[in-house]
């Protein structure tokens, strides 16, 4: 049997392996050695300059608003969607009034809204976003949101929704949430029905009211999905490219106040005078503020394992 | 805490939960309360439920609708059924807009590229879960390490990569890069998916004179399915919705474009035409496949997008 294993082994890893060398390795590599040039579309040659595109990165005013932007994403983005799918997920599986001895139930209709909800998390992003933008459509007649304000007797608060520089991000940031609450109602369900029964049935008895329940027994024993679901809204934070690319006014406008560092690094290299080397000096700096973000959330995430 | 430790308390917890709902008494003033609570309570979440759901549902049928409505209906009555329902947007968007070229190539893509990496992600993940090697660790890591990293981050040198492979701005370009970055997570999955697998039978084959491909495609393959299928659909929604990788490696040709580039491309068109129902029924055309798709198989398909986040 130990004929061929290893010629076993290296057919298999070969074609894997190489795509990955090639296609994601190599780049990761190069961008580091890209950052360090002055690279642009009009040379072709590449002159070392040394930490210089660090330095510029660190004066220009855009690239601190956009990471302020990501940082808000990263703070108020994962919260929201994680606080309404914990609080839909404990209705849909928790929440019930009871029947009967069962002392866990979900509301009625439990199974029709997880599948409502999770609606947006087979759409793509493009999709999303092209429809709030016409959603948020500024006129006061032809927008969705708009026309309802003003059926609904709330001209006042009709907005030019993401032509506003004060609240376009926030409605952005709206989306995220939207597209994503759906997801965590199910993963967070799934974590709620490994709960044992029996552990509600004793906080019940306990004399526990739902809401007690919640912060008692069902979030705790959750902490890991928690911790997991927090790390993964990060990541969608952390890029926000696709939703600010499509919806904002002008490409992160207006008056770059939706501006993300993703968008930033995608317009300096393809769009303003290809500046290849700022650019990969953006994908550096973008790659430590996510370093940065994973260690703090491991760090606060690190607790002993609740078993059940 | 464990379910030994809450027995432990002192309490009602220290019955047998089961019996105690049985008897009057305190026990059962305790479960009228939470009743009596629940009533408020119960109005108060279903009324949540309710709006978010009709705030999720709303929208996309909004869009589907207003494909049926001319544009001047759209404008003049946003929120109104189509009066005298029509399809010519759909055809409209389908032909003129190429939609049905878009919708084509993402197919051809997205087939090709879950396939591919299925196959060369659970042939690495098999040897590196089954194998003892040198190096076996460090090509794990690499590959997992490869989860970290943001992909916008290696735009630059990516597309010099793949220029100078002479595979910029065509399909089977994309369908190659799409594979290599879904290769982490793919081979992430399952290389734990095959170490929960039973090693008897593989070994077994072996025993009788099997080689180590065929073990690996007519024993493990079939046991791995249901990973595969979990792993198989995360990947095809992924690379279906996936945007920034096509906008910036398939930007030449319109002709080579996918779904989700035609779209973007419709949203700006329209705001120099004004074909407001052309634009949604191409997102209809994009969204309600997908649907479709998910409405059928949602279980699978939540299974397989949540199978991500379980680590």
């Amino acid at each position: 049997m130990r004929h061929g294993k290893y010629r076993f082994i290296i057919g298999f890893l070969a074609i894997p392996v190489a795509l990955y060398a090639v296609l994601v390795i190599s780049p990761f590599i190069q961008d580091f050695q890209i950052s360090l040039t002055d690279w642009s579309g009009l040379t072709p040659e590449k002159h070392y300059i040394g930490l210089d595109n660090y330095q510029k990165i660190i004066h220009n005013n855009l690239f601190w608003k956009a990471l302020w932007h990501n940082v808000l994403m990263l703070l108020i983005v994962p919260i929201v969607t994680l606080a309404l799918g914990l609080f839909f997920a404990f209705m849909l599986n928790v929440g019930g009034r009871r029947k009967g001895s069962a002392s866990v139930a979900g509301v009625r209709g439990a199974g029709f809204y997880k599948i409502v909800y999770f609606f947006p998390q087979v759409l793509s992003v493009t999709v999303i976003a092209v429809l709030w933008e016409q959603i948020y459509n500024p006129d006061p007649d032809n927008g969705l949101l708009n026309s309802l304000l003003g059926d609904l007797g709330l001209s006042s608060l009709q907005q030019s929704w993401l032509g506003n520089p004060s609240i376009a991000l926030a409605c952005i940031m709206a989306v995220m949430v939207w597209a994503n609450v759906g997801f965590y109602v199910v993963l967070f369900s799934a974590g709620m029905a490994s709960i044992p029964a029996e552990i509600y049935e004793a906080a019940l008895l306990d004399g526990a009211n739902r809401i007690v329940t919640f912060f008692r027994v069902t979030l705790p024993l959750l902490r890991d999905t928690v911790a997991t679901g927090w790390v993964y809204m990060g990541i969608i934070a952390m890029d926000g490219f696709a939703f600010v690319q499509l919806m904002s006014v002008n490409n992160g406008g207006p008056n770059e106040t939706t501006d993300v560092v993703p968008l930033l690094l995608y317009k300096t290299a393809f769009r303003d005078n290809s500046q290849y080397g700022m650019a990969a000096a953006i994908g550096v700096a973008m790659l430590i503020v996510t370093l940065v973000f994973a260690v703090l959330t491991l760090r606060l995430s690190r607790r002993e394992r609740i078993e059940f | 805490m464990t379910t030994e430790t809450y027995e432990d308390a002192p309490g009602p917890a220290d019955k047998a939960p089961s019996q105690a709902l049985r008897k009057p008494g305190p026990d059962a003033s305790a479960k009228h309360r939470w009743r009596g609570e629940g009533v408020v309570l119960n109005v108060f979440s279903h009324g949540f439920l309710i709006v978010w759901a009709l705030m999720v549902a709303v929208p996309l049928l909004w869009a589907v609708w207003s494909s049926f409505k001319t544009s001047g209906d759209i404008l003049s009555h946003p929120w109104s059924l189509p009066t005298h329902p029509h399809a010519g947007s759909w055809s409209r968007a389908w032909t003129k807009a190429h939609m049905s070229r878009y919708f084509i190539n993402t197919v051809i893509v997205v087939g090709f590229s879950t396939v591919g990496t299925m196959l060369f992600g659970s042939m690495a993940a098999y040897v590196l879960a089954r194998f003892e090697f040198f190096g076996n660790r460090f090509i794990y890591f690499l590959f997992v390490g490869g989860m970290a990293f943001p992909v916008v981050m290696v735009l630059v040198p990516l597309f010099f990569v793949t220029k100078n492979l002479g595979i910029l701005n065509t399909l089977p370009g994309l369908i190659l890069v799409y594979i290599a970055y879904s290769l982490p997570f793919t081979v992430f999955f399952m290389t734990s998916f095959f170490r929960t697998l039973p090693t008897s039978v593989a070994e077994a084959a072996l025993v009788d004179g099997a080689s180590h491909t065929r073990t690996f495609f007519q024993i493990m393959v079939p046991m791995a399915r249901p990973g595969i299928i979990s792993i198989g659909i995360f990947n095809v929604l992924g690379q279906w919705n996936q945007y920034l990788l096509p906008l910036v490696l398939n930007q030449g040709n319109t002709d080579k474009w996918v779904l989700t580039q035609g779209l973007a491309d419709l949203s700006v068109q329209q705001g120099y035409q004004g074909d407001w129902s052309g634009l949604f029924a191409g997102l209809s055309i994009a969204m309600l496949p997908v649907l479709a798709v998910y409405i059928v198989f949602q279980r699978q398909v939540q299974a397989g997008l949540t199978a991500g986040a379980v680590k």
